[in-house]
């Protein structure tokens, strides 16, 4: 077997593993939805899990270790991507602070080359290596103590990300006033930290989720709303305008930020934003710094189109195109902040952050 | 990972200043009982910052500068000395002459097509910090009561900074104030009467402190003159009524008496208590002189303004000094009325004759200039390679004259030059920018150094500008460029851009299958080189005019663009019609990009293609060529009512614009400041 197996084609890797963390639910929804919360994490099935389990055995391979750290579900891809990378430092046997970074600039480029369509795997390989370069510049009475701060500073970043989202929680949730209603789209875990932290300090609001198709994640942002006590309402995708007239403003995550401050997030996420943005409702987005990408869209098809399966409950016609793309674009001017870990934002400041970040 | 710097709170002005700022930012909280002051004043104020109320900084005599007044490239400001003709021949080796002399023998006459400036020598523009142009933005009611007496109560020597440094202070939201050329014209024709010396005297006679009005009187704008001459008047009829004190208006009468009687020898103390016209401006005022740092600081941070031709003092000035002869259009277009206009194509033949009287002036300078006056070079990026390639020829021939230092001397000789270039040609942005590099180099050579070592480094600095500002830059570009252009677009492009060309054939090189729309237009029709040069490599092309622009867009892609200059709002300065290219792509939703190597950035705001701009041969576009019938036009110069524009650049305004590609990257023009402040300041960029 492979190794380091190739994702399935036509499904992203990045949306096998959301799967797994986001308990897929199809069919008879609502009962599965129990089962799933019931047993935590359904069976797994990517191809890849197999690998990182007898890892240890075989020489190092960066993307195993990946795929080991990607399968705990609190963990960002990004940050999956820099405990890897970590690893990678850990077992090197690199003697120079040069040979080193020439080692890792391999290994972030395997990962990225393995899964093209991970904005935040590709953005947190990026965001390591800038900082290995620039530790490597600073001066270091010997290669050992550097080497030691890199895996330091690596393995604090898990923590870090946990931290930047209770910030964007804090930040966010001086946007919720009582008696609003919240429009959110999709599972954000960083989203349901916001609306966490301000249903406990006591908030009164409602929140609306949509269901979230094909992989149904806001069922599982519902159900775990429901359970902290939060008014919830499901519609269902299409019917957003109908329901923008009651609501004040719209919260969603996103997979990337990008250079001219749009995102780009689960698919409908961009007519969301064009309905609020009509209707003149504000359009929050909520995401980490590590999210930043260098990434420049100039429309839905200038990005490498990550796909996944799509269940329609029935036989598909044959000679019926299926549109399989999981996540789509939504330009700056739709958005109205952004909720980070640097402070709120407007979008024109993340070309702002990114040049001061990557020049 | 917490390798950026801690978390800035965004918000706060003081971390992410952009553009012009002055050192001490913050506003003077005013009352808002200064809201009344003018109309005008309101609306700047509400552009400036939509937030904050309209505050009085903007009313002051500071908005007596004209809002559309901008900076000009800091280069503007040097000490360049204008060059004396002297009789003497100059002492280049005689190939050299001959070289040149060829060129200039094969100059065809009929491709002059841009026309040339007496533009002032850099010396004279400093103390221009108060221009006519000033009048005719000014709501007439507000220019004579409310500024006048402000510029009576400053000591006369410090008022002219003031003046500057508000202007510049509020400059964001100032251009935006509502410009009527009416008042232009009305104000210009009221004025002829009396000659500026007359009012001058007038001027020095009437006011009490003798002394100070000297230089007072060269500093304030003729707003402000004039203003300060109301002032007066009513000051005498306050005078008169003095002891009685019957009419309502004598109160604020008498205290502009005491103002403008203070106002020489000590500064008066803020007077709210004026009356609504008044006090405002006069009490931000004196804010404004005792927050200030010391002059010598702020005469730094501040451009000086850039010359204005439509006062007629000042360009008779210039002319004196002028090394090109030139005259001035007949009918020259009112709105532009600041700009140079000059009859066409006889600075040419003049210049010529003139060879031998330019002392100073090096030979591959010279060349350099002619070769701008007679179009053979155009394009921002070859400008400005050609300037530094001569310019890096007069390095290597300079030698420094006996009792003098190199840094002094070496600056005035290339200020020198600049003026004879700008005569010849107003100079681009880019170039403004890149003598203000070289400038920079000179000043910050160490004492310590030999002169020939001085020479050398000064020209691989040349060298190295050259290769890393321009060629590298290109190759950045469009490396970045190309991941935009995907299999199947319809690349739309108009006029002719180096760069832009440079992306197309690579692109094609590289094997992407793509179509490109050239779109041109006239007078200069230079897409048909750039279509003449695609054509032969081979790539599939479409040419067509700007009339057809909305028909072609339909099926286009994507929209390349070049630009001479980017400024610090986003705002584009490009090849006219860039901007209507631009409007009807983002009219069709196609994504327009614009390639534009980061020296060629500026800090500047520009909300026009009005207040800066260069004006091209109106006989171009009176004629055309291989049309004799189109005759209509022939003597247009003999009909008063007919004016010709013929607009060199105009700017695009930043919503027009997806996306800027830099040697810094792909950026969204919101992201210019960014680069200006962050590389401008670490002199890593320019």
């Amino acid at each position: 077997m492979d190794p380091n197996p190739k994702p399935n084609h036509g499904i992203s890797a990045y949306y096998q593993t959301r799967e797994e963390h986001h308990a897929i639910i199809s069919g008879d929804w609502l009962s599965q939805a129990q089962a799933a919360a019931a047993a935590g994490h359904p069976p797994e099935r990517p191809p890849a899990s197999a690998a990182a389990l007898s890892a240890a055995s075989k020489p190092f391979s960066v993307i195993d270790e990946f795929n080991h750290w990607r399968r705990k579900p609190d963990l960002a891809e990004a940050v999956a991507a820099i405990m890897a990378l970590v690893a990678g430092i850990r077992s090197s046997d690199a003697a120079t602070m040069m040979e080193l970074e020439i080692e890792l600039k391999k290994a972030s480029d395997a990962l990225k080359s393995w899964d093209t369509t991970s904005i935040s795997l590709s953005a947190g390989c990026d965001l390591f290596m800038r900082y290995v370069t620039r530790t490597s510049a600073l001066e270091y009475e010997d290669f050992h103590a550097g080497k030691l701060r890199l895996i330091e500073r690596g393995e604090k970043f898990g923590e870090i990300s946990l931290k930047a989202r209770r910030t964007i929680a804090m930040l966010g949730q001086d946007f919720i006033f009582d008696g609003c209603t919240i429009l959110v789209h999709g599972f954000s875990r960083v989203v349901f930290e916001v609306l966490q932290l301000a249903a406990s300090n006591r908030k009164l609001f409602r929140v609306f989720c949509t269901e979230g198709r094909p992989d149904k994640t806001g069922l599982r942002l519902s159900k775990e709303l429901a359970t902290l006590g939060i008014p919830v309402k499901l519609l269902i995708d299409s019917a957003v305008a109908y329901a923008m007239d009651e609501v004040d403003m719209v919260l969603v995550g996103a997979d990337g930020v990008v250079e001219s401050g749009g995102i780009i997030n689960m698919m409908g996420t961009y007519q969301i934003a064009l309905v609020a943005h009509s209707m003149n409702k504000p359009v929050y987005v909520a995401a980490e710094s590590y999210k930043f990408a260098r990434l420049y869209p100039l429309d839905q098809k200038d990005l490498e189109p990550a796909l996944r399966p799509i269940e329609f409950g029935v036989p598909i016609p044959a000679g019926v195109e299926i549109e399989k793309s999981a996540r789509d674009y939504t330009p700056p001017q739709y958005l109205t902040l952004l909720f980070t870990d640097l402070g709120v934002l407007t979008p024109s400041v993340v070309s702002d952050e990114l040049i001061q970040l990557y020049l | 990972m917490d390798m950026r710097r801690p978390p800035r709170t965004v918000s706060d002005p003081k971390v992410r200043q952009v553009g012009f700022v002055t050192p001490s930012a913050a506003p003077p909280t005013r009352s808002l009982s200064d809201a009344p002051t003018t109309v005008a004043a309101a609306v700047a104020a509400s552009a400036a910052s939509a937030s904050s109320p309209p505050s009085g900084e903007i009313s002051l005599p500071g908005s007596s500068l004209s809002p559309v007044m901008i900076p000009p490239p800091r280069h503007a400001s040097s000490d360049g000395r204008p060059s004396a003709p002297v009789a003497v021949p100059n002492p280049a080796s005689s190939l050299r002459r001959d070289s040149l002399r060829i060129r200039v023998g094969s100059y065809n006459a009929s491709e002059v097509v841009l026309g040339t400036p007496p533009s002032a020598s850099p010396s004279s523009r400093t103390d221009n910090a108060a221009s006519e142009f000033s009048d005719e933005t000014m709501s007439p009611w507000h220019g004579r009561s409310g500024t006048a007496k402000a510029a009576s109560s400053f000591p006369g020597s410090s008022s002219e900074m003031i003046v500057m440094k508000t202007g510049v202070g509020g400059g964001g939201g100032a251009g935006s104030t509502p410009k009527s050329p009416l008042t232009t014209a009305s104000v210009v024709k009221t004025l002829p009467g009396i000659s500026e010396k007359e009012r001058e005297v007038l001027m020095g006679t009437q006011n009490d402190g003798a002394g100070a009005s000297k230089t007072l009187k060269e500093k304030t704008t003729k707003a402000e003159r004039r203003a300060l001459q109301e002032a007066q008047r009513a000051a005498k009829a306050a005078a008169k009524e003095a002891g009685a004190g019957v009419k309502p208006s004598t109160a604020s009468g008498s205290a502009v008496v005491a103002n403008t009687k203070q106002g020489k020898v000590v500064k008066p103390p803020p007077q709210k208590k004026d009356g609504p016209q008044i006090a405002p401006p006069s009490g931000s005022s004196e804010k404004k002189v005792v927050d200030r740092p010391p002059e010598k600081d702020r005469k730094k941070d501040v451009p000086a303004p850039r010359m204005q031709f439509d006062d007629k003092h000042r360009v008779e000035k210039a002319k004196r000094r002028a090394v090109v002869n030139q005259f001035e259009a007949k009918n020259r277009v009112e709105l532009f009325r600041h700009l140079p206009q000059y009859i066409h194509g006889t600075q040419l033949p003049d210049l010529e004759g003139k060879f031998f009287q330019l002392d100073p002036m090096h030979p591959s300078v010279y060349k350099v200039g002619l070769q701008y006056l007679s179009g053979q070079i155009s394009g921002s990026n070859a400008r400005c390679i050609a300037m530094l390639l001569a310019f890096r020829e007069a390095i290597r021939d300079y030698s420094t004259p006996p009792e003098k230092a190199l840094v002094r001397d070496l600056t005035a000789k290339i200020s020198s030059y600049v003026s004879f270039l700008i005569e010849c040609r107003p100079l681009s942005i880019s170039m403004g920018n890149t003598i203000k590099f070289l400038k920079n180099r000179i000043a910050k050579l160490p004492d310590t150094m030999s002169e020939s070592e001085a020479k050398s480094s000064l020209q691989s600095d040349i060298d190295r500008f050259i290769n890393e500002k321009i060629v590298i830059a290109d190759k950045v570009i469009i490396r970045h460029a190309v991941t935009k252009i995907r299999d199947g677009d319809v690349l739309l492009t108009y006029g002719l851009s180096s760069v832009v060309e440079m992306i197309l054939v690579y692109a094609h090189e590289v094997g992407k299958q793509f179509r490109v729309v050239i779109v041109d237009s006239r007078p200069k029709l230079e897409g048909q080189v750039l279509l003449h040069r695609l054509v032969a490599k081979g790539l599939n092309c479409t040419y067509t005019h700007i009339n057809a622009i909305s028909y072609i867009m339909h099926e286009v892609t994507r929209v390349f663009l070049g630009a001479a200059s980017v400024l610090s709002n986003g705002t584009v300065y490009s090849r006219v019609g860039t901007a209507c290219v631009a409007m009807v792509a983002n009219a069709f939703r196609v994504p327009v990009l614009i390639c534009c190597e980061a020296y060629k950035f500026h800090e500047r705001v520009q909300l026009d293609s009005i207040c800066s701009n260069e004006l091209g041969d109106p006989d171009v576009i009176s004629r055309v060529s291989g049309r004799q019938d189109l005759n209509h036009l022939d003597n247009w110069a003999d009909n008063e009512n007919l004016q010709l524009l013929n607009l060199s650049y105009d700017a695009t305004p930043s919503d027009y614009v997806s996306m800027i590609i830099t040697d810094y990257g792909m950026l969204p023009p919101s992201s210019v400041p960014v680069i200006v402040r962050e590389y401008r300041r670490e002199n890593l960029w320019i």
